[in-house]
C-alpha cells in the first residue's frame, strides 16, 4: 500500500517536471548582437564605384539574418525616420519624389542583395550612394526594414506597432508579395 | 565618480526641505520603533511565567480594564499625534519644492532619450540659444526652470543633490525648478527604467559662480574652433564626410546631425555616453572606435576607421573645447 503509494506520487512528480521542461523548453531568447561582425563601418574613399559580388553576397546573408531578427528590423525602422528615408519615400514608405516601398513593385529588384546594392551604391534616377555615410551594419537593418515593408520579412520579426499614429498595416501582418521588378517605361514617369 | 549623488548632501533649497523631511521622518519613526520594543520588552517581563508544573492559568489572573483601556487610548492619541506632525511636515516639504521664485530664471529644455540628455539653453532666444548634451552648467543662486520631455520611452530626471525625481513621459512637457547655492559638481541620473543601459544615462550638473557660468555659456553659443594642424583638419575632414556627420552636429562646420549628441563643444565636457567613459584622449579614441564596447546597446555604432584617421578624429574632437 505504501510502496504503491509512492509510485504513485513518483509518477507525478516526473509527470510535473516533465510538463515544465515542456513549457519552458521552447524559452529562448532572440539573440541581439550588439558588435556587428566586420567590416562595420565603411569610410570615405572605401566605397568603390560598384559592389563585388562577395560583398553582395555577404549582404543578402546579414540582410537575412536581420529579417529573422526583431532587434534587426525594429533598429531599421529607427534608422528609416533617423536618415530621413522618409523624406523621399514617404514616411510609411508610401512614395513622394521617391518610387513607393509598400507596393510590389521593384525597380532594381526586391531581393536582399539589390536593396543593399541600391542604399549602399545609389541609383542613376535620384538615389544617392549611403555607402560611405553610413556604417554597413546599419545598411544591412535598413534593407532589412525596406523589405520588412512590403511584407517580404518574417512576420516574427517585422515591427508591428509604431510610437506615432500608424497609418498603414503594421509591418508584421502584411501578406508576403511576389515582388516584380518593373523597369521605369521609356514614356518617362514610374511605372504603374 | 563625477560628483557628488548624495540626498543627504543638499546643495540647493527643495534638496534641503526633502532633507529636513527625511530627517524628521527619520527622527520620529526612531522614536516610535524605540518605544515599541521597549513596549514589548515590558510586557514580555511582566508575563505571567508558567511554573515548572502547570502552565499558567490565564483565567485566574485579575484583568484590569481600566489600565487596558488607558493604553489604547494613550497608543492612538500618540500615534495619531506623530502621523499628524510627519502629515504637516511633508506637506510643508511639498510646499517648498514649488515655492522657487522664478525671477531671471536660467531656461533648459532637457529632452531624453535612449540613453543620454539633450539640452537646449534659452530655447525662446534665438540670439541666445545653444545645444549641449549630458553635463548641464549652472550658475550658482539663479533659479533653472527646466523643461522635460522624452523622445522614445518614459525617463525621470533625479539630481538628487538639488531636488527630488521628475518623470520625462513622452508627448507630455512637465517643468522643474531647481536651484543651486553651493558650487560644486552633481551627478544625476535617469530614474525611470527606461531599457539596457538605463544604468548608463547620467547627468552632470556643474553649479559655478555666475561670472564662471557667463564665460562657459559665451563659449558654447561660439561655433566649433577652426582645427589648429593638418591632423585635426584631417580629422575634421573625416567627421564630416563619414558617418559621423549623420547624427552629430558641430556648429560651424558641415556636420549637422540632430539625432546624437551636439559635439561643438564636446572637449569641455568630462564624460562621453552619458557618463559611460572619461573624455580622456585613449578613452575617446576607443568609444568612437567602439562604443558597444563600454555600452553596449548604445546606438552609437562600431567605426571600422584606419588607427591613424581614428587618431585623426579624436585629435579633432579633443580639440574642440
Amino acid at each position: 500500500m505504501s510502496s504503491r503509494f509512492l509510485e504513485l506520487e513518483r509518477a507525478r512528480l516526473l509527470a510535473v517536471v516533465a510538463v515544465v521542461a515542456a513549457a519552458t523548453g521552447a524559452c529562448q531568447r532572440e539573440t541581439r548582437d550588439f558588435l556587428p561582425p566586420k567590416p562595420g563601418a565603411v569610410v570615405a574613399g572605401a566605397a568603390s564605384a560598384a559592389a563585388s559580388q562577395a560583398e553582395i553576397a555577404n549582404a543578402a546573408a546579414m540582410v537575412g539574418r536581420y529579417e529573422h531578427n526583431a532587434y534587426g528590423t525594429s533598429a531599421g525602422k529607427r534608422l528609416w525616420t533617423w536618415y530621413n528615408c522618409s523624406g523621399c519615400h514617404g514616411a510609411g514608405g508610401g512614395g513622394g519624389s521617391g518610387p513607393a516601398l509598400i507596393d510590389d513593385v521593384w525597380i532594381y529588384g526586391g531581393d536582399a542583395g539589390t536593396v543593399y546594392q541600391t542604399i549602399a551604391y545609389g541609383r542613376p534616377n535620384g538615389m544617392p550612394a549611403f555607402g560611405s555615410r553610413i556604417p554597413k551594419d546599419q545598411i544591412w537593418q535598413l534593407a532589412a526594414y525596406v523589405r520588412s515593408m512590403a511584407g517580404l520579412a518574417s512576420a516574427d520579426a517585422a515591427p508591428n506597432r509604431d510610437d506615432a499614429f500608424l497609418t498603414r498595416t503594421p509591418e508584421s501582418f502584411l501578406d508576403p508579395q511576389k515582388p516584380e521588378t518593373v523597369k521605369p517605361s521609356a514614356a518617362g514617369g514610374r511605372p504603374q | 565618480m563625477n560628483g557628488i549623488h548624495d540626498a543627504l548632501a543638499p546643495a540647493g533649497p527643495q534638496a534641503l526641505a526633502l532633507f529636513h523631511l527625511w530627517n524628521a521622518m527619520l527622527v520620529v519613526c526612531t522614536v516610535v520603533f524605540a518605544l515599541t520594543m521597549a513596549a514589548l520588552a515590558i510586557a514580555l517581563w511582566r508575563a505571567p511565567r508558567a511554573t515548572e508544573r502547570a502552565s499558567a492559568d490565564l483565567d485566574a489572573q485579575p484583568r484590569k480594564e481600566a489600565a487596558l483601556r488607558r493604553s489604547v487610548v494613550w497608543g492612538i492619541a500618540g500615534s495619531s499625534v506623530l502621523l499628524l506632525v510627519l502629515l504637516f511636515a511633508s506637506f510643508y516639504a511639498d510646499r517648498a519644492l514649488s515655492a522657487l521664485p522664478l525671477a531671471d530664471a536660467v531656461h533648459i529644455d532637457l529632452v531624453g532619450h535612449r540613453f543620454w540628455w539633450e539640452a537646449h539653453y534659452e530655447p525662446h532666444d534665438p540670439e541666445q540659444t545653444f545645444a549641449t548634451a549630458n553635463e548641464l552648467h549652472v550658475p550658482v543662486g539663479r533659479p533653472v526652470l527646466i523643461r522635460l520631455r522624452a523622445d522614445d520611452v518614459i525617463h525621470s530626471f533625479w539630481v538628487p543633490s538639488l531636488s527630488g525625481k521628475k518623470d520625462l513621459i513622452p508627448g507630455r512637457e512637465s517643468t522643474i525648478a531647481v536651484r543651486a547655492d553651493r558650487v560644486g559638481t552633481y551627478r544625476g541620473q535617469c530614474a525611470e527604467f527606461c531599457g539596457y543601459q538605463h544604468a548608463q544615462m547620467a547627468l552632470v550638473v556643474v553649479a559655478e559662480t555666475p561670472e564662471r557660468y557667463e564665460r562657459w555659456r559665451s563659449l558654447q553659443r561660439e561655433p566649433a574652433h577652426a582645427p589648429s594642424d593638418a591632423q585635426q583638419a584631417r580629422g575634421r575632414e573625416l567627421v564630416e564626410q563619414t558617418s559621423c556627420a549623420m547624427c552629430h552636429a558641430i556648429v560651424g562646420t558641415r556636420a549637422g546631425g540632430r539625432r546624437a549628441p551636439d559635439l561643438t563643444h564636446v572637449a569641455g565636457r568630462g564624460w562621453l555616453g552619458a557618463g559611460a567613459v572619461a573624455n580622456t584622449p585613449k578613452l575617446r579614441a576607443e568609444w568612437i572606435a567602439n562604443a558597444q564596447k563600454f555600452k553596449p546597446g548604445v546606438d552609437m555604432p562600431p567605426i571600422d576607421v584606419a588607427a591613424d584617421d581614428l587618431a585623426a578624429i579624436s585629435a579633432y574632437l579633443g580639440s574642440l573645447e
